[in-house]
Order: C-alpha cells, then structure tokens, then sequence
C-alpha cells in the first residue's frame, strides 16, 4: 500500500476558491438497485458531449440491492481518464453512508445531498445544496413504483445547473441511454427539468466547479473494457464461446452474446455462425474451449480469479497437448473469494505458470479499452499461431468501467491461423509427426479432425514427436525444450512494449494494465511539480521482450507499479534478469481494491527517492472502507 | 442384420483400417471386448473414420480408445471431463462423430458434474462408460457404481449405494440410453450400431468386469455374476438404413423404433410391460432389476426426435471451425455502426 493511503488528514488546507474548469470529480453515492446508473451514465455522456474529456468509476458491492455503491465521474481538461483521489462534487443520496461520505471530503467540496439527511450540520468549509428529491419527484412521476428510479434522474438537473453542462447535452444523453422507451425518455425528461428549476430558483453557486465547452472529444466513445474486448472476438472471427457466470467478466460474454446475435446470424439461413455455450462450471468452459480448438474453432472464454485457479488442470493440458484457446482473466480481488467486484492485478504470476509441471503461459495485457479490442484480435492469431492456450490479462477497472476512447479500426490484416498442416506442406516437410519440429521454431504443424490430413492421438500423458504415448527420458526431454523454444519465439512476437524515453530521466517506470492511466498522470505530476523526469515503459505480454532490458540498462532506477501485495511483475522479471539488472529494481504497489491513482504513485516515488511528501487527506470515502454485509 | 464382414464395407475400407494400436490392458480385460464391438460397429455400419473423434477421460476406460480406429483422431483429456472437451470439439464441427470412452470412476466419481450436464444437453456424442466398479489404474479401490455390500480382494466390503449411470442418464434427459455387458456379443453390436444412428446423446453403461481387481468371489461386477444376473430385456436387432430387410414379427411382441437416419431398431420384448419410450417405464424397470440384485441390458430408453445440442444452438450446418472469414467477421459497416452508437 502506498503511504499515503493510510496518511490521517490532520493537515488538510482549505481549497483556493478560484474558478476549477473542467478539472474535478464527481461522487454520487446511492444505494445498490436503485437504478441510479441511468442518470449516471445520462451525467458521465453530457460531460462527453460538452466536449470535455470524461470517465466514470463504478465502486459497488457484490449484493444485487441494498449495499452502497459510489459512482465517480472526472472531468478532465488534459484528458486524464484514471482515479482522482480526491472527491470534489459529492451527490448524497444514501443515509447510511452520507455522514461518513462528508466528513472525508477535502474542504472546499460541495455536497448535493437529499434534504432529510441534514448534512449541512456536519461541516462548515464545505458547500451544501440540500435537495428535497422525494417532494420533487411525486409531480413529475405520477406512478409511485417508479419514483425511486426517476427520483435519481432530479439530480443530474440539479447538477446540469451547478456546473453549467448545457440541459440540450442532458437530453441528447439521456435519448441515447434509454433509446427507443418513449415513456421512460418523457419521465426522466421531466426529472431532469424538476431538478434543474428547483437549483435555478434555490441556489446561489457557491462552489468553484465548472464545466465548460472545449473541443476535446469530437468522435469520442465510451465503452467498457468487457464491450470493447467483446467486439474484438468478434472481429476476430470467434466461433465457439463457453463461459460461466463470474463478476468482474460476465459482462464480456453477455455483451459478446448481443454483438454476435446482432452481427453473426446467416441472413440466407437465419442461422448463427457461432457457438456460445454457458457451461456448468469453468473447468467445463475451459474444456469446451479447448475441444473446439482442437477441431480447428477459433474459440474463448471469459472468467475471473476463481475461475482461472479451477482451470489450471486444464491449461496445462492445451500448454502440453498444444490446443489453441483464448481465456479473459478480468481480475479482481483475491485470494479466494476475496472482493469481488473491486479491482486488482493480482492474477498474472499464478495465471503465467497456470497448472503443475514446468508449464507456462503467454500472457497479453491491455491498458486500454483500445488494446482490448485489438489484443482480442491479437490473441486468436497467437493461439493458433503458438497452439497454447492465451491469457488476456484485464481487470475490473477496464473491464466494468466507462472509458473514453478514440473509435476503434476496422482490422485490415489478415488473420494467422497458424501451421496447420496441407497437402503442399506435406509435401515440403516429407514426413509429419504433430509434435515435430520441422521450422526449427518449436512450432509443429497439426492437423484437425475432420480434414482429411493424418489423424493423431492427442493426449496429456508423455508423448513423443509422432504424438505417440512415450515414457522415455530423451522422449520427454525432447518435447519440453521444445515447448521452452517455442515460447522463447513467442518473445519475438508478441505485442511490444510502449517505450517513452526522456534521455535525460535517471529513473524509469514499468507498468502495465490499468495502472498505465495513473502512470501518465504521475509522471506529468512528478515533472510539473517536481522536476522529476522519468521515462515509462509500459508491458504488454509475457513473455518480456527485448526492449525490457535496454530499458532497464538506460536508468539508474527502475519503479515497478503494480496493482498486487507481492510485486509480481518484479518477480516475473527476476527470473530472467541479471543480478546487476536486479538490484535496480523497485517497487510501487496499490492493492486496496479500488483503481490505483496518479498521487499515490506520485508520492511513493517521491519518498522512496527521499523527498519529503506532504500528507494528504484518506483516498476515498471512509464508509467505502468498512462496507460489510452481502456475498 | 449385420452381414458377415467381407473384404470391403459400404465405403470401400476394408476391416483392417477400423483397428487399433495393440492394447496394454490385462489379458481378458472386458474393455479389449467393447474395443472390438466398435470396431466391427463402425466397419458395419461404413462409418468413415476420417469424421471420427474419439474422446476420452483418465482410466483404464480411457486408454482405449488408442485401441481401435487408428485412423480417427484422438483426445485423451483429463479425468472426468472427457465431456467437456467433447462437446467443444462438435460445436466446432458437428459433422463429426464422436465417441466418447470413460470408465466407472472417471464418470460416477470426479467427471459426475459434466456427466449430468452432458446428458442435459443431448450432444451428439456417443459416451461409453465401461464399467467394472473398480479404479483399474490405481490397482483396484471401489468407485461409485461398486454394488452395496460387494467386496474387494481384501475383504473390504462397500457399504454405500451405488449410482445407476442408465437411472440418472434417463433422469437428465439422455435420448438413447442402454446397458450391456461386454460378455454379449450380439447385444452389443446391435447396439452400438443403433447409437450410430442416433442423433442426439447415447448413454451406454456397458458393464465390463476387470480381471485382476474385480473378479472374485463376493464382487458383484465379476465375469460370473454378471453372466448370473443378467436380466436382458429384449432381443435387440437393427436393420441399417443402408440395408432393406424385412423384418417379420408376431404383433405385440416387438417394439419398432425408427431412428433419425432412417434405420430401424427392433426390440423383441422379453417382459411385455415394457416401453422403452416411455421413460417412467424405463425408470420402474431400472429400479425393478436393481431390487432383484440383477442388471436389466438392452434398450432401456429411448426418443429418437428430440432436437440435439447443436440444433437448439441453430448453427449454420457447415463446421463452424472451416467457416471463411468473409463469414465470420462482420463487414466495416458493422463495427461503424456500433462506434456510432458509442458516441
């Protein structure tokens, strides 16, 4: 954890009351299943809209109604997408958290709060707009079942107000998160006026956030990791689907589901060109997939921690019998059950050697919503390419979340569906054995059922290069140096790292995954206010490539950041590095659950290259911390 | 009837091709025996062994399929979940057939749960269990379908109740479920024959005494016991789509079931009460024998319509692993469409 985190707030100075454009967040807290997410969503896409760079945070409970849950909205001018540590805009709309969710506000913060709960009492260097959204909501909704789902909607007026995002952006947003229910587009319509004629007669703006019109997202989208990973299988050509539900990657399955209902039906036959099985477990899923990538599918799955730890058996089988399959680790909080629907990087050092014996894994690890559409992409072409199962390592922050983005390319390159085994290349190589090497690359030719080539017995136990049953010690030997070569030309081929150089930096930055999004922010936070240079190297597979040690070479200091307790991309990279390479090595780790952010990384590097670092206010709201109750 | 093989089948193959690698299992080993019945099943039948996929667990069970149709693909997966790898393999193409081979353990005990579900989903699949209710491979411990109060070699009697793969196979929805003996020749073939022209899953519980482990005095699953109470229920006969036989029968006492590719399966009737479409019937007869201590053989249940896997899935007919990529990847139209809708 980094130290800031657990830092008290006893020196916490008064915010400067000048002008904050485009440049803050927004909290609404409610209580899980009370629909808030529409008119989040409704307030996250105005933001968008109005031209200014955007992204939300869901942090909910695993319970499907009656926990808290907070949704966070930045506005950002230079465009940072990550976590602000700091709240600046609190919606209060669940008493049992508000007095906690206030008395953690910086000072300066202005709380919307629903007015029953009298927050006002609780802090005088903070602005208050009390709402009374029970008395608002019964003229707009006349049917009472639907207040509490309307009632929510008041808000975002309320905000559209305060903050000065145009009421025409509001409703474009809303037309375009309830589509074509008329009768939902009027209510809510209707909600939102409420909300924005209470605050236009009531309030006098006393706080100093604003959103004004920039031009920064012309051809803008926001989608969520799962979404975006989604529509890459899709592109990818993927047939056959197997998944068990599990949060934080169910939603890359059901979104999966829809694009492909929408995408994939034969229009001659009516027929679907895909396959998408909800298997009885994941071991199932896992088996399935690499059943339909032994008969020559293009073929995934999609899980989380607990899922990936019950299909280790079989991951070693598709790494030893050579299956290609394609498995999403969405990651979230372990060990065990752990928090379910927080986020983490935590799976990457059991997934990289997932099952027993000397086995190991390609790993793909996307930052973005971006990368997840195209590493999606990437991963079918290397798993038919490398005949082993591949991992695609995001996490809930990428996959749940909202993020903004350019729109994705259409794929132009052509798809590798790897050494399979023809009439012409028969003719080339002269004899076939499925497990031999004849490239030299440690990649063999197979054949699938069904094709007409020379069948083979495909199997977990020992074999040998004819893929005959073989316990002979040369036999054995023979085989996995094989499987250690092929995964060593898998380094030349897997997606390189982004490299960002400052020749004059003595300190260099790793990163990976989402924790990209707090790395750019830091490292202008560490030049801006510190004149601290860095370059940045950001991983994206495992297998490392070359490009991870010249890095390491050319600084004098190397922080690895981490969303994990144990450092394990460190550890992943002690493997292989020399011991002087080792010695450089260190480490920023987060690991609270919720999405790492610019200042703790910031600050960490600070005190560990010894400059004093002020202490700041705790990250989050304080009840986010002791939240219990629901499974 | 099965013609006496010839030099070559309805596809031109001659036997040799429908063979195996030689076995490792012991001599006399039951599961040498279901070994050849598939063998001259599918040489009867003219099955092409090119679109054949065998599949298989971890076992004794499991290592047979290395056995026979040397020119078929092979999956030895892992234990118990021989299921699941098979059912990915016909999703990725269903113009295969697929066996699956698996034993007592590696179904009763660890493979339990994709037994149930693959059942549920009446996959085109042929799922063998050979079953001597013992773990061969680790040198004789009971499993799950070892009978109350059977004995192992040391004395150790088994004193829980067994699960009845056919019972639960019917219970779960399976569409052709049987039972058989790898001592009955003929009753085997036949129906090994009928479950290649079934659509939809075959639950074969063929029992299959193990010669070193299981075979003495006090077992329940031995050679001589099971020949003693074995409680056949029909005559089983097939007639190949292939092959236009008449079949002449005293009304009301053999049922006619027509299978999917248009075969015929006639079952002569041994006990009149029995409906082997009526799956409570099939249930009480199950039970029936069970009670006597004797195993009730042949077609236990069968429905021949029902739509499979692959069919409530509506996939195109062609494999979906050979489809072009102009098919599977949606035009650029596509991808705008969703980007706009995005924005």
């Amino acid at each position: 954890m980094s130290p800031t985190d657990v830092a008290p707030q006893e020196t916490v100075s008064p915010r400067s009351t000048s002008r904050v454009v485009n440049d803050f967040s927004i909290q609404v807290a409610t209580v899980n299943g009370s629909g808030s997410q529409t008119a989040n969503l409704v307030l996250l896409r105005s933001i968008l809209l109005m031209g200014v760079p955007v992204s939300g945070k869901n942090m909910f409970p695993s319970n499907i109604a009656g926990l808290p849950t907070w949704y966070t909205i930045r506005a950002s001018k230079r465009g940072y997408i990550g976590r602000k540590k700091e709240v600046d805009f609190l919606v209060a709309m669940n008493a049992e958290t508000a007095k906690e969710d206030v008395m953690t506000l910086d000072a300066g913060a202005a709380v919307v709060y629903d007015e029953p709960l009298k927050l006002n009492a609780l802090r005088s260097d903070l602005t208050f707009y009390p709402v009374p959204f029970d008395k608002l909501v019964t003229p707009v909704c006349p049917d009472a079942k639907l207040r509490r789902l309307v009632r929510n909607m008041i808000y975002d007026g309320v905000l559209a107000k305060l903050l000065g995002i145009d009421m025409s952006m509001m409703e474009q947003a809303l037309a375009k998160q309830l589509g074509k229910k008329a009768k939902a587009v009027t209510l809510n319509q209707g909600a939102l006026k409420a909300g924005w004629d209470y605050a236009e007669a009531t309030f006098t703006k006393q706080d100093p956030f604003h959103i004004e019109k920039m031009n920064e997202t012309a051809g803008k989208i926001l989608i969520e990791g799962n979404s975006a990973a989604a529509i890459g299988c899709m592109m990818a050509g993927v047939t056959v689907v197997a998944w068990y539900p599990i949060t934080p990657s169910s939603s890359l399955c059901e979104s999966l589901i829809g694009y492909m209902r929408k995408y994939r039906i034969d229009k001659e036959s009516g027929k679907a060109t895909f396959a998408i099985v909800q298997a009885e477990d994941e071991i199932a899923s896992l088996g399935m997939v690499i059943g339909a990538g032994w008969a020559g599918a293009r073929a995934m799955t999609a899980t989380a921690g607990p899922g990936i730890s019950l299909m280790s058996e079989f991951a070693g089988l598709g790494y030893y019998a050579e299956t290609p399959a394609v498995i999403f680790d969405v990651q979230r909080v372990g060990p065990s059950t752990g928090l379910p629907t927080r986020t983490a990087q935590g799976d990457l050092l059991s997934t990289a050697f997932l099952s027993h014996g000397d086995t190991k894994h390609i790993l793909l690890i996307p930052s973005s919503v971006e990368e997840c559409y195209e590493l999606s992409m990437d991963a079918f072409d290397l798993a038919e390419r490398f005949q082993t199962p591949i991992f695609v390592m995001m996490d809930l922050d990428l996959g749940m979340n909202n993020w903004m983005s350019d729109g994705f390319k259409y794929p132009t390159r052509p798809i590798d569906r790897g050494k399979v085994l023809t009439a012409d290349v028969m003719k080339k190589i002269g004899e076939w054995g499925r497990y031999k090497d004849v490239d030299g690359d440690g990649i063999p030719y197979r054949t699938v059922p069904g094709d007409g080539m020379p069948a083979f017995f495909t199997r977990g136990s020992g074999h040998n290069a004819k893929a005959q049953y073989s316990e002979r010690p040369d036999d054995y030997v023979h085989n996995v140096d094989r499987l250690a070569r092929k995964f060593d030309t898998a380094r030349a081929n897997v997606p390189k790292p982004i490299v960002d150089t400052n020749r004059e930096a003595k300190i260099g930055i790793i990163g990976y995954g989402t924790s990209h999004w707090a790395i750019t922010e830091s490292r202008d936070q560490l030049r801006e206010e510190t004149n601290v240079k860095t370059s940045y190297l950001r991983v994206r597979a495992y297998p490392f490539t070359e490009e991870m040690t010249k890095f390491i070479d050319a600084h004098e200091r190397i922080y690895i950041v981490e969303q994990n307790r144990d450092a394990q991309l460190a550890a992943l990279l002690r493997l292989e590095l020399t011991p002087e390479r080792i010695t450089k090595l260190r480490s920023v780790l987060h690991y609270s659950g919720l999405p790492i952010d610019a200042r703790s990384v910031s600050d960490d590097i600070l005190s560990q290259e010894g400059f004093e670092v002020a202490r700041r206010s705790t990250p989050t709201p304080g009840s986010m911390g002791s939240m219990t109750g629901g499974e | 009837m099965a013609t006496a093989p010839i030099k070559v089948n309805r596809i031109g193959l001659e036997p040799q091709v429908y063979k195996g690698g030689k076995t490792t299992l012991c001599a006399g080993c039951g599961h040498n025996a279901i070994s050849e019945r598939i063998i001259e099943a599918f040489y009867e039948m003219g099955v092409d062994p090119r679109q054949v996929v065998k599949l298989s667990g971890i076992g004794c069970s499991s290592k047979s399929p290395a056995y026979f149709l040397g020119g078929s693909h092979g999956f030895n997966a892992v234990h118990g979940r021989m299921p699941s790898v098979g059912t990915g393999a016909m999703l990725a193409n269903q113009k295969l057939i697929a066996i699956g081979i698996s034993g007592d353990g590696d179904t009763g005990a660890i493979g339990i749960g994709q037994f149930v579900h693959l059942m549920r989903r009446n996959l085109p699949i042929i799922y063998i269990i050979e079953d001597n209710g013992c773990y061969g491979l680790t040198k004789g411990q009971f499993s799950p379908t070892a009978d109350l109060g059977s004995k192992l070699k040391n004395g150790v009697v088994n004193d829980l109740p067994p699960i009845d793969t056919c019972a639960l196979a019917v219970e779960l929805g399976a569409t052709f479920v049987a039972r058989s003996f790898s001592g009955d020749k003929k009753q085997l073939l036949a129906l090994l024959k009928a479950a290649l022209s079934h659509r939809g899953t075959v639950m074969l519980d063929v029992i299959s005494p193990c010669v070193t482990f299981n075979d003495h005095e006090g077992s329940t699953k031995s050679y001589s016991y099971v020949k003693d109470h074995d409680d056949p229920l029909e005559e089983v006969s097939f007639v190949p789509f292939f092959e236009d036989i008449s079949v002449d029968y005293e009304p009301g006492t053999t049922q006619e079931v027509k299978m999917h590719d248009g075969s015929r399966l006639f079952l002569k009737k041994l006990d009149e009460a029995y409906d082997p479409t009526d799956k409570i019937s099939a249930l009480r007869t199950l039970h029936e024998a069970s009670r006597r201590g004797e195993f009730a053989t042949g077609h236990i249940y069968i429905e021949p319509d029902r739509d499979d896997f692959l069919r409530l899935l509506n996939v195109v007919d062609e494999p979906l692993a050979s489809l072009p990529l102009e098919r599977t990847r949606p035009p650029k139209a596509a991808l705008d469409e969703i980007m706009e809708g995005l924005r």
